[in-house]
């Protein structure tokens, strides 16, 4: 092993060529980390819902994701995650082994260790530095808990010893720091030249597939080696069982590697055989046969007493008696004693169907699909992808959905280009149906595939909710309040983007249920109502969207307080006259939810309004309704992807433009008392009591031709961030989903522009982001200023 | 041919002759009167011109962006790249489609150019760009100098020529 | 070239010794579970079984003690895959009919040797 193997992650991991073969280990830690982060998902989950020691299938769960999460760790040179992670595997298994209890403190430990793994790993991962007293402490609630008594509550007291874990952790430590051994041991510097080795197998050894040959091969590699094979044990032929060993063998290796070495060879047959290892003395090339002799003569000592080697079935008389000569046995060499075993296995194989379509089914299964049906949560999670990485993983019915898609296209495609070449030779109205048939279902294709590749980006929401339960746990705990959270419709589908950019959002609605619309529980007893409140989250396909819900049965809004603090803060004025429903919409007000909303809980500076510039940026919607009493609902809603948008279609100039149909408030004709100039190129148009400034897109986007005329214009009125702008267009020509493609991917961004896409007849167009537009038009009025002061400045000059 | 451009080019044929081994194969294309190359391998298709969608606040060489079987590639006029005088776009006007290779990232980009004219493998090339060669192309561009029969073939290097920062660049200069 | 089959239910490590032991040249057909692991080794003839202990559906020990049920594996050896705390784990293992073990963590070279020993 190279020193790097276990160097830490942000190092290299490099296996060198021993073997022929270099191997970067650092290829693997991606895979090793979405599965650690994977496992520390259901390891939370299932601690969450771990009730007592009789949930032994939960217990096992998690000890399983703590183990593979050791081992990888080891293996993969996260030395740090390895030792912390066996401390909390040790619990586990004293918990799998019923010596030691399922209690709330014992799983809010785990629960803190699973923290301070997934840490370590991102700590690791990102090569940055963490809260290293957290953890600390933790680690030493671990051990204390470790070196105590198993439990207290438990009449059984602790059978691990303290000392045998630590023992553990030292070897594992210095497994882990130590060389190889036969990097230090040097041959010993006495006359050791050899070793004489006396090999008395179990008959059953070949039985667990250990093959004595093997060993001796093994033994030649190390030097030379010589082997003599007793055959007194021998039975006759009629009653030799094939797959028994009844050989025995004395073997002189002349060789200089070290006696562990050697030892090491027979390391898994240890149990199964009389070994004998002497180291051979300084003989002078002795004679092999000399050497050999001597010891032989030992062994037959040795089977004098049959019981010493520990063989039941020895029959010398039959071995003395009529024992079959060399030439009889059919069987002499080990590698022959193989033979009737491997003549079986042969023919097993070839009974056996190949079945290959076998072998490529099971394939097909995706490994981190567990197939209890009963963890159905904990399925979910399971595929939950570990940090930002840029991978994801597909079910393989959607891949093969597209397989299918892709082989219906080509089949079509085919189809067309021989109507194709049956019209260029004669024209006919039977050859055009069918092209217009072939068409068809060339349109249905490309669109099935369409929508088949883009579910391939899509993963369950349940990839963002699976984090509440601990959120919701640890939080009432915090609040002194008693929350039970329900999660519905987690399998509804959205794309990973807009589930990754989704997920904060929701952490903060959660929060603010918890901390703000759950009532604490004498409050609510005195309401009637019971003292467990419920935060519900539920998902749902609407539409092209997808809509997401967080309810609360608790206080509701207090449209009078709202209204208090909304004049208080300046979001409105006194006197303004407000709809209930515009009241409750306040709390998304910039500058509404500040100071004395803060708490430990929710507050820390972001507010609802934060939350609502979120999603309108993926966007989405967000509005709450709500009941005195009874409490509130927030939902938001999302498009399915961010790939595809719904999109307004607007004529500039001759070019078309696309504008995303959400970010649309109106659009109306221009009414010239409305305008406003504000300064001499600026212009405003008066929106009821806004006043909204009026950009000229073919100025924006460069598009040839003068200023157009307002009054044969139309204004589309869009909003962004609370910021609204008329855009100017010559006409608005159809709205319809559009596939939004980067122009990074050749050209590069481009201020004012979200991206593009491509129209029906082939063409280009262009998608405007609106926020954008809005930087560009105050950058070209800015400029306009600026020339026009340059230019006063020249006629004041002159 | 000035006396010294001939001198060049027996130079390379010369070069050319003493040269073994496979040498790169370039496409030539016809810009103003000039033959220019570029590597084969950086080439995707050759397309007739279609209508382009323009890009906002672009450099004027930058044409737009074409739909190409469903990727949006921009499209650059070498003339106008090279400032040279504007000709309209007819029937013989061709887009190269080539791959250019960034640091970061490798980029389809198509150029348009008077004509296409031959592919050529030229066993070796002059370097550097001879001073006296004046050209309108900026020296940077050029891989190098090649001649068949009698003809000189400017080889461009595209990743230089249609480096993405060395066009914002002068992007940002305009605006 | 011999035909080795890896069981691990860790994808990490699975790959690891995977790659390895392809690019040592060895075919390979890997399984995420014991089960798989039963499955596949009746379906296609293995020379070597390398299977982790702990695994879901059907740990390690449980598909040792299936596989030298099958006649064809009666004498396939079969290497457990164990953690240095699993002493236990590397006598029942023992005692179910596995060969030997190769201590977790390992490093490509160390389970090349290993498998190495067993095949020749």
């Amino acid at each position: 092993m190279t020193e790097g193997a276990y160097a830490h992650s942000n190092s290299q991991r490099h296996c060198g060529g021993v073997n022929g073969v270099n191997i970067d280990i650092n290829q693997f830690v991606q895979s090793f980390l979405e599965e650690s982060f994977e496992g520390l998902e259901i390891m939370e989950s299932q601690l969450l819902g771990l009730k007592d020691d009789a949930d032994t299938e939960t217990i096992n769960t998690i000890f399983r994701a703590i183990h593979s999460i050791k081992g990888g760790a080891g293996t993969f040179g996260f030395r740090e995650v390895a030792e912390f992670a066996h401390g909390v595997e040790t619990l586990l298994d004293q918990m799998r082994a019923h010596k030691r209890s399922v209690n709330p403190e014992l799983v809010k430990l785990l629960l803190e260790a699973n923290d301070c793994i997934r840490d370590l790993l991102i700590a690791s991962r990102d090569g940055v530095s963490l809260n290293a007293q957290h953890i600390d402490r933790v680690r030493e609630s671990i051990d204390e808990l470790l070196q105590g008594p198993a439990s207290a509550d438990k009449a059984a007291p602790a059978p691990v010893a303290p000392a045998a874990v630590a023992t553990a952790v030292a070897v594992s430590n210095a497994a882990e720091a130590a060389p190889e051994p036969e990097a230090e041991a040097s041959p010993a510097p006495g006359a050791v030249t050899g070793f004489r080795i006396h090999f008395v197998p179990e008959h059953g050894i070949l039985r667990t597939g250990n093959d004595p040959l093997r060993i001796f091969n093994a033994l030649a590699d190390l030097g030379e080696l010589s082997a003599h094979c007793e055959l007194d044990q021998l039975v006759p032929l009629d009653a030799l069982e094939p797959e028994e060993c009844l050989l025995s063998w004395q073997l002189v290796l002349k060789t200089e590697a070290p006696e562990a070495k050697v030892r090491e060879l027979f390391e898994w047959v240890e149990d199964e055989c009389e070994l004998v290892i002497e180291a051979l003395a300084a003989v002078p090339s002795a004679d092999t046969v000399d050497a050999l002799a001597e010891p032989a003569a030992s062994a037959e000592e040795r089977l004098d007493a049959p019981e010493d080697t520990g063989v039941a079935d020895v029959h010398p008389d039959t071995v003395s008696d009529d024992g079959p000569t060399q030439d009889e046995i059919p069987a002499p060499k080990p590698a022959d004693t193989r033979a009737t075993p491997v003549a079986e296995t042969a023919e097993t194989a070839a009974d056996t169907p190949t079945a290959p379509e076998h072998v490529a089914s099971s394939a097909k299964r995706p490994p981190a699909d567990t197939p209890k049906p009963d963890l159905g949560q904990a399925r979910s999670t399971e595929r939950r992808g570990g940090g930002e990485s840029g991978s994801i993983r597909v079910n393989t019915d959607k891949i093969d959905a597209l397989i299918n898609l892709v082989g219906e296209l080509v089949i079509t495609q085919s189809m067309l280009s021989q109507i194709g070449e049956k019209m260029q030779n004669q024209e006919n109205d039977a050859c055009l149906e069918k092209l217009f048939e072939g068409l068809t279902q060339l349109e249905r294709n490309t669109r099935e595939l369409q929508e088949n590749v883009m579910s391939i980006r899509m993963l369950p929401i349940s990839f963002a909710f699976n984090r509440f339960p601990r959120m919701v746990h640890d939080l009432s705990a915090q609040l002194g309040k008693q929350v039970e959270l329900r999660l519905s419709g987690e399998q509804t589908e959205l794309d990973k983007t807009v589930m990754e950019k989704i997920g904060d959002p929701l952490v903060h609605l959660v929060r603010n249920a918890v901390d703000h619309g759950i009532e604490p529980p004498e409050a609510r007893s005195q309401a009637g109502k019971s003292p467990v409140g419920v935060v519900h989250l539920n998902a749902y396909h609407k539409g092209g969207n997808i809509m997401i819900e967080i309810s609360d049965d608790g206080w509701g809004l207090n449209r009078d307080k709202i209204l208090k603090k909304a004049v208080e803060k300046g979001v409105v004025a006194a006197d303004q006259h407000l709809s209930d429903e515009q009241i409750f919409d306040l709390v998304f007000a910039p500058g509404f939810s500040t100071a004395d909303q803060v708490s430990d809980v929710s507050g820390r500076g972001v507010g609802m309004d934060v939350v609502r510039r979120n999603i309108k940026s993926l966007g989405g919607s967000v509005e709450v309704r709500t009941a005195p009493g009874k409490g509130s609902t927030f939902s938001i809603r999302l498009p399915l992807t961010l790939a595809i948008l719904d999109g307004q279609l607007l004529q500039v100039g001759g070019e078309t433009y696309i504008v995303p149909l959400v970010s649309i408030v109106e659009s109306l004709q221009v009414r010239a008392n409305l305008v406003k100039s504000v300064a001499e190129h600026n212009l405003m148009y008066r929106l009821r009591d806004e006043y909204i400034p009026i950009l000229f897109l073919n100025e924006l986007l460069g598009v040839p031709g003068t200023r157009a005329k307002l009054h044969e214009a139309l204004l589309v009125v869009v909003e962004t961030e609370g910021q609204k702008a008329a855009l100017v267009v010559d006409d608005l020509l159809g709205q319809q989903q559009v596939v939004i493609k980067a122009l990074e991917t050749n050209y590069r961004r481009v201020e004012g522009l979200s991206g593009a896409t491509i129209l029906g007849d082939g063409s280009v167009a262009l998608i405007l982001d609106v926020a954008g537009l809005i930087v560009l038009g105050r950058q070209h009025s800015e400029r306009h200023h600026q020339q026009k002061d340059a230019a006063t400045a020249h006629t004041e000059a002159a | 041919m000035t006396m010294g451009q001939q001198a060049h080019a027996e130079h390379l044929e010369n070069d050319l002759l003493l040269a073994s081994g496979d040498g790169d194969q370039f496409l030539t294309f016809i810009l103003a009167g000039e033959e220019y190359g570029i590597d084969i391998l950086r080439v995707e298709e050759i397309r007739g011109w279609s209508k382009t969608t323009p890009i906002p606040n672009a450099p004027s060489y930058l044409k737009g962006v074409i739909n190409l079987r469903g990727t949006i590639v921009p499209i650059v006029d070498l003339r106008e790249r090279f400032h040279l005088e504007h000709l309209d776009y007819g029937p013989t006007t061709v887009v190269i489609v080539v791959r250019v290779q960034t640091e970061r990232q490798g980029r389809v980009m198509g150029i348009v150019v008077d004509a296409v004219s031959d592919v050529y493998k030229f066993k070796s090339i002059e370097c550097q760009a001879p001073p006296e060669m004046g050209s309108n192309v900026d020296a940077r561009f050029v891989q190098g100098l090649a001649t068949v029969d009698d003809k000189m073939v400017i080889l461009l290097d595209i990743d230089r020529l249609l480096n993405m920062e060395a066009l914002t660049e002068i992007l940002s200069s305009n605006a | 070239m011999a035909k080795i089959l890896a069981v691990d239910d860790s994808t990490s490590l699975r790959q690891m010794v995977v790659f390895t032991l392809k690019q040592a040249g060895y075919q390979v057909v890997e399984a995420v579970d014991g089960q798989d692991a039963l499955q596949k080794a009746k379906a296609t003839q293995v020379d070597l079984v390398l299977s982790d202990v702990n695994m879901p559906v059907m740990d390690g020990i449980t598909l040792v003690k299936e596989l030298r049920k099958l006649p064809a594996y009666k004498f396939t050896p079969i290497l457990m895959l164990t953690t240095e705390s699993g002493d236990d784990k590397k006598q029942q293992g023992k005692a179910a009919g596995a060969t030997g073990w190769l201590v977790k963590p390992f490093n490509p070279d160390q389970l090349l040797a290993t498998v190495k020993r067993v095949l020749g």
